[in-house]
């Protein structure tokens, strides 16, 4: 039985390491990448622009329940008017960035590694090669760098939609008043807040990425291995941006 | 040709969004940057011989109304008090060169604000003036010090008053 703990624990231990190896040849090839920028901008169009209705749907019903929720705990306390640096702070650092990961992995992430398995089963990454492109440079890095550029970018949509949202809730309908909802917001959400929450969504927006590029790259070509590259793309990312949430926010203190 | 555009279309518009985005949370969700877009403002000083834990970006208010904000908190080795830099909106420009300057608190357990009491004054305040009339933060230990020495000392006087003795109280301050 230890020989086999042992047998998993180094099978997890090179996964990681391939992990790693296939970011740095990813990074590698970015800088000529971000040449044939056509390539990338139709990435970011798949896997950002085709995620913003989800994003921004589900940005404005977080952030209305943050905004019923916290006036229900607020006003036990006799300070409702906190309720703007409340739903700011809670959007802005945390869910925010984690939430619009979660969808990002999988809206993103699995359309990503589904179609570079299905590349890798129905052999065109095979065929690539033949013909001298290489795979990487010409498919797997716009895909990868798409997902790190959108990403940020989503994460503050999702977090403007969510702050109006816990205003739509807090001020239209609970009656706390507009004025302080702002001015309390602003004289205690500083920039550290902020640049916490745009630095989480930049790493989670690497994470997420790297995960479905490589699960899909190196997908068993079959269709069962698609599916299953599909499958533990969203685990994965799951546990990683909330294990990578944790080191960040410790970061940040 | 035609997909392209649309394409390149739908990209810049979606990067164009999460930069505002991005832009609105730096700017307008905290303290930062409303300098650079607020109204125009003008600066008066007020010496505080205690400012408490007020602190930079604190609003300063008039009858409630928010007029301007702390920019600076700065000690005055001189005369050993805060020298307490106010930017005010220039909207609000007809304040009595006389009028008073406290620290308050926010609530029960809320940051610190100044609020200005107006003066009667025919002259207002103008750029790089300087408000005379202060009143500094109300700080609690303090407050808690001068119940108790009140407290003690009362019962002192008590106790001193049965013997019938008049001095006594002056020694045992």
């Amino acid at each position: 039985m230890f020989k086999e703990l042992w047998e998993s624990f180094t099978d997890a231990l090179e996964g990681l390491g391939s992990v790693i190896h296939f970011l740095f040849r990813l990074v590698v090839h970015s800088p000529s990448a971000l040449l044939r920028f056509n390539l990338i901008s139709q990435q970011i169009f798949n896997s950002g622009a085709f995620s913003l209705v989800i994003i921004m749907l589900s940005g404005l019903f977080v952030g209305m329940v943050l905004g019923l929720q916290g006036f229900q705990l607020l006003q036990r306390f006799g300070s409702e008017e906190a309720l703007g640096t409340a739903a700011t702070i809670g959007l802005v650092k945390e869910l925010g960035p984690v939430v619009t990961a979660l969808l990002f992995a999988g809206r993103a992430g699995t359309a990503l590694a589904s179609e570079l398995g299905l590349m890798r089963a129905t052999d065109q990454i095979s065929a690539m090669e033949m013909m001298a492109v290489d795979p990487i440079k010409r498919v797997v890095v716009p895909r990868f760098l798409g997902g790190v550029i959108s990403m940020p970018l989503l994460a503050a949509i999702f977090c403007v939609i969510g702050i109006y949202g816990a205003q739509l809730v807090g001020v239209q309908i609970m009656g706390v008043d507009a004025g302080s909802f702002w001015s309390q917001m602003r004289s205690a959400v500083s920039l550290k807040d902020v640049t916490e929450g745009i630095a989480k969504s930049l790493v989670f927006g690497v994470a997420c990425s790297l995960i479905a590029v490589y699960q899909g790259y190196y997908a068993t070509p079959t269709a069962e291995g698609v599916g299953r590259a599909t499958t533990s793309t969203v685990v994965t990312s799951a546990v990683v941006i909330l294990f990578l949430d944790y080191l960040i926010t410790a970061a940040f203190l | 040709m035609r997909k392209s555009r649309t394409l390149n279309l739908g990209t810049g518009s979606f990067v164009l969004l999460g930069f505002a985005a991005l832009f609105f949370l730096t700017t307008q969700t905290t303290s930062r940057g409303l300098s650079w877009f607020g109204p125009p403002r003008y600066e008066v000083t007020a010496k505080f011989d205690n400012v408490g834990d007020l602190k930079v970006g604190a609003p300063v208010s008039m009858s409630g109304v928010e007029i301007g904000r702390v920019a600076k908190i700065d000690f005055d080795s001189k005369d050993y008090k805060a020298v307490v830099l106010l930017r005010l909106n220039t909207r609000y420009d007809k304040i009595p060169t006389d009028s008073d300057a406290s620290i308050y608190t926010q609530g029960l357990l809320g940051g610190k604000f100044i609020g200005i009491t107006a003066g009667g004054a025919d002259t207002f305040l103008k750029d790089q003036d300087h408000i005379d009339f202060t009143q500094s933060a109300f700080v609690l230990e303090n407050l808690i010090g001068q119940v108790l020495a009140n407290f003690t000392k009362s019962k002192a006087d008590a106790l001193d008053a049965a013997p019938a003795n008049p001095k006594a109280p002056e020694k045992t301050k």
